[in-house]
């Protein structure tokens, strides 16, 4: 596009966040600050994201962008259309084509390869922030490794509600080192982050932090013995493919309390779908 | 015979910095010797220091000329220049001390109190409420009284806990400030007893004690002081 | 007498501004001995307890520790995490608002674990367990194992503070005038309680308060501070029985029946 550097940012920018991503790689699931610019959107709309995107996105690369799953919502379109424009590269909605993902609050169904890489929408990056808010205080615990007061969270849920009730951005080790915020993925995508074989970037903007996840590491979901990590499956199998083991929408059909769950991986579910599966829900969509 | 506790030329005077520091001599150059089972019963009249020395002797007033020895293990210790750990450590073992009065702890049963005494010498709690028990018992203190702090107890019965206490751990070693003060005949007549006990076991005995029936029946010798005089 | 110290301090001093705190102390303490630093307000005793723990860095002097394999250590010279590590393990400091302390908004149960957690504890079960059994130790009720400090009296919040502090087994704690604040009855019960727990688990104490009393009480040995200044130190029975310092003096025909 005329006027803009290639994938909008200009190229000191980049190597700025290149720099932060190599240190981050190095030290996994370290926060690391960043000069983070004003983006053409605002904040909370993945701006830290981006910044991510544009400054490891080459020429050669295929991008797919999915928000809650889907490649098709607002924010997701946005995005990959912000891309072809300003860096001219190809798109796509399916995983295995891609070799970036830009995502916010899933991790694709399918399982991530080698070549491909990652790049988290991150809201807080701090897992202690609820907990405590100084700044100064958190970094202080990192240094230090002192976790004990995330522990004592899950331990006030298990008292209270006999379980741990953190269904998304549920804290995970990485590395056996650092505490991190997943982004808030559902806690049932978790598992998925751990020995990924892609290489996992987390970019939050308006806090202006970076962290990644190099391929192939450990990634923990904090847990006592006792009361091991354990994620939930829906009661029930996709409503449009009939898949058992993905994470589902609800989607309120009608007036009259009609509800059906589908995949929230928009690519997964149709790619099971031609691949000939259909759930109870299938046959009625396509008999309207 | 063994010679238990032995002072040599002790003396003892209060600076009172309340008072434009004014000098109040009471002890001076002071030689007593007690051996083990005997028991040396300090007399003279009031204001002649006895209480001053009995204090000296535990340790509880800080004597300042001469020494006091006194035998604890193999060793003669000097509690007139002994560090508080080390006095500490003869009082734990060697040194017991029965006060007239009960310093009362908030909340701790009678029973506890003379308990407590025997826990922290690695004896296990079921034993040593079974003795404290059998001493409270001797000493004519009823069970139904055993779990009641001694706070509210009268000023008898606070005085034979407090005996319970000071006899219960076998001093080598005992002071005694009037030990038979507010009690009645026949408490006399125990106190007397265990005493007598205690020296028969080699204990070596300090008293203070203005009752003369319970003096002569306990006494050995006597150990006569006078009031303390510049010219002295 | 031996035995190593467990903490001394030598030539401590500290200006704050022209103003003096700390001046030439020199304090020792032994494994499982309680001492009490006495004083009036500004006599410096809050200063000291703070040097020694290693809150505050001194001007002047050096605070020695020797950790459980015999290695000293001097507090101010040891990296942060050394220390942040040693006070949440080996050390405890009971404040005397158990507030500073104590996380408001979590429960009495997680307040108690926290310190285990800290310590890489991950049995829920055993975590518990633990928070009962020092709840008990403390005499709090088992079913306010799930309830929040806030809605604890003084005297509550003082022991559930101190069963915090206690559950890992420090060898050493700091006590900040832990009974001050309480009413009467609910002191006497803390001051058994904590002579009690302390005798018991064999635990080292530098204790600052004002109350004569309680120093009587609880300490084996005393130490009396005016203007930055220990100026009399002993047995605690000799040091109020048989006070030689004037200021010691004045201080213990102020009190009745101490």
């Amino acid at each position: 596009m005329k006027g803009y550097n290639f994938a909008y940012l200009d190229d000191q920018t980049k190597r700025m966040i290149r720099r932060g991503l190599l240190k981050a790689v190095a030290i996994p699931g370290h926060q690391v600050p960043f000069g983070s610019r004003e983006m053409p959107l605002p904040y909370g709309w993945g701006t830290g994201g981006i910044q991510v995107t544009a400054s490891i996105l080459g020429a050669g690369d295929v991008l797919k962008v999915i928000d809650q799953g889907a490649d098709d919502t607002t924010n997701a379109v946005s995005i990959r259309r912000f891309f072809a424009r300003t860096a001219g590269v190809a798109t796509t909605t399916a995983t295995a084509e891609a070799t970036v993902i830009q995502t916010r609050h899933r991790i694709p169904e399918k399982q991530l390869r080698e070549d491909q890489i990652i790049v988290y929408q991150v809201p807080q990056p701090e897992p202690l922030s609820r907990l405590e808010p100084s700044r100064i205080e958190t970094k202080r615990m990192h240094g230090l490794a002192d976790y004990g007061l995330m522990h004592v969270k899950l331990y006030e849920d298990i008292s209270r509600f006999g379980q741990v009730s953190i269904s998304y951005d549920y804290p995970v080790m990485v590395n056996e080192r650092y505490l991190m915020s997943p982004s808030p993925i559902p806690a049932f995508d978790n598992p998925k982050m751990d020995m990924m074989p892609a290489l996992q970037l987390f970019g939050a903007g308006r806090e202006k932090r970076i962290y990644a996840i190099p391929p192939w590491t450990r990634v923990k979901s904090l847990d006592f013995d006792d009361h091991p990590f354990r994620t939930i499956n829906a009661p029930h199998p996709c409503g449009l493919c009939g898949a058992t083991d993905s994470y589902l929408d609800e989607v309120v059909t009608d007036n009259h309390g009609g509800r059906l769950f589908v995949c929230s991986d928009t690519d997964h579910c149709s790619e099971r779908r031609a691949a000939g599966h259909v759930g109870t829900d299938g046959f009625q969509e396509a008999a309207e | 015979m063994t010679v238990m506790l032995r002072t040599r030329a002790l003396s003892k005077s209060f600076t009172l910095h309340l008072r434009g520091g004014l000098l109040m001599p009471v002890l001076a150059d002071i030689d007593l010797e007690v051996h083990a089972g005997e028991c040396v019963v300090l007399s003279g009249p009031s204001g002649a220091g006895k209480s001053t020395l009995i204090r000296s002797l535990y340790g509880n007033y800080r004597a300042e000329g001469g020494s006091i020895l006194v035998r604890h293990d193999a060793t003669m210790v000097d509690i007139a220049a002994a560090d508080p750990r080390t006095i500490l450590a003869v009082r734990h073992k060697t040194l017991g001390y029965v006060s007239q009065f009960l310093r009362v702890v908030p909340r701790v049963s009678a029973l506890d109190v003379v308990a407590e005494v025997l826990l922290t010498r690695n004896i296990d709690l079921d034993t040593a409420r079974d003795k404290a028990r059998s001493l409270l018992l001797q000493l004519n203190i009823p069970s139904r009284l055993h779990p009641i702090p001694p706070a509210t107890f009268s000023g008898g019965e606070q005085q034979r806990v407090n005996l319970a206490r000071g006899f219960i751990a076998g001093h080598p070693i005992l002071l005694l400030d009037e030990p038979t003060a507010s009690l009645d005949a026949e408490n006399r007549a125990v106190v007397i007893r265990m005493v007598q006990q205690a020296k028969a076991s080699g204990t070596a005995i300090v008293a203070i004690c203005h009752d003369a029936d319970v003096r002569d029946a306990i006494a050995d010798r006597l150990f006569t002081m006078s009031p303390y005089q510049d010219a002295a | 007498m031996t035995e190593p110290t467990l903490l001394s301090g030598r030539g401590l001093g500290l200006s704050f501004g022209g103003i003096t705190a700390l001046a030439d102390v020199d304090v020792d303490l032994w494994p499982g001995e309680m001492l009490a630093i006495v004083g009036e307000s500004g006599s410096g005793k809050t200063t000291l307890l703070n040097v020694l723990s290693g809150r505050l860095t001194p001007d002047t002097g050096v605070v020695w520790y020797r950790d459980p394999n015999g290695q000293l250590h001097d507090v101010h010279a040891m990296p942060a995490p050394a220390l942040r590590t040693l006070h949440r393990s080996d050390w405890g400091f009971v404040h005397q608002d158990p507030r500073q302390n104590l996380r408001m908004t979590v429960s009495a149960g997680g307040n108690v674990g926290e310190r285990l957690m800290a310590q890489g504890a991950r049995h829920y079960g055993d975590i518990r367990a633990a928070a009962l059994d020092w709840l008990a130790q403390v005499e709090i009720d088992a079913d306010r194992i799930d309830d929040l400090p806030r809605t604890f009296s003084g005297g509550m919040l003082q022991r559930l503070q101190i069963a915090r502090t206690l559950v890992t087994h420090p060898r050493l704690v700091f006590m900040d005038e832990p009974t001050g604040g309480l009413d009467v009855s609910v002191q006497a019960r803390l001051l058994d309680l904590i002579r009690s727990l302390v005798t018991r688990l064999q635990i080292a104490v530098v204790l600052v308060t004002h109350d004569i009393a309680v120093a009587r009480l609880l300490a084996h040995r005393i130490a009396v501070m005016q203007r930055g200044r220990i100026v009399e130190t002993g047995l605690t029975d000799q040091v109020l029985d048989d006070p030689r310092h004037p200021y010691t003096q004045l201080l213990v025909s102020s009190v009745l029946n101490a």
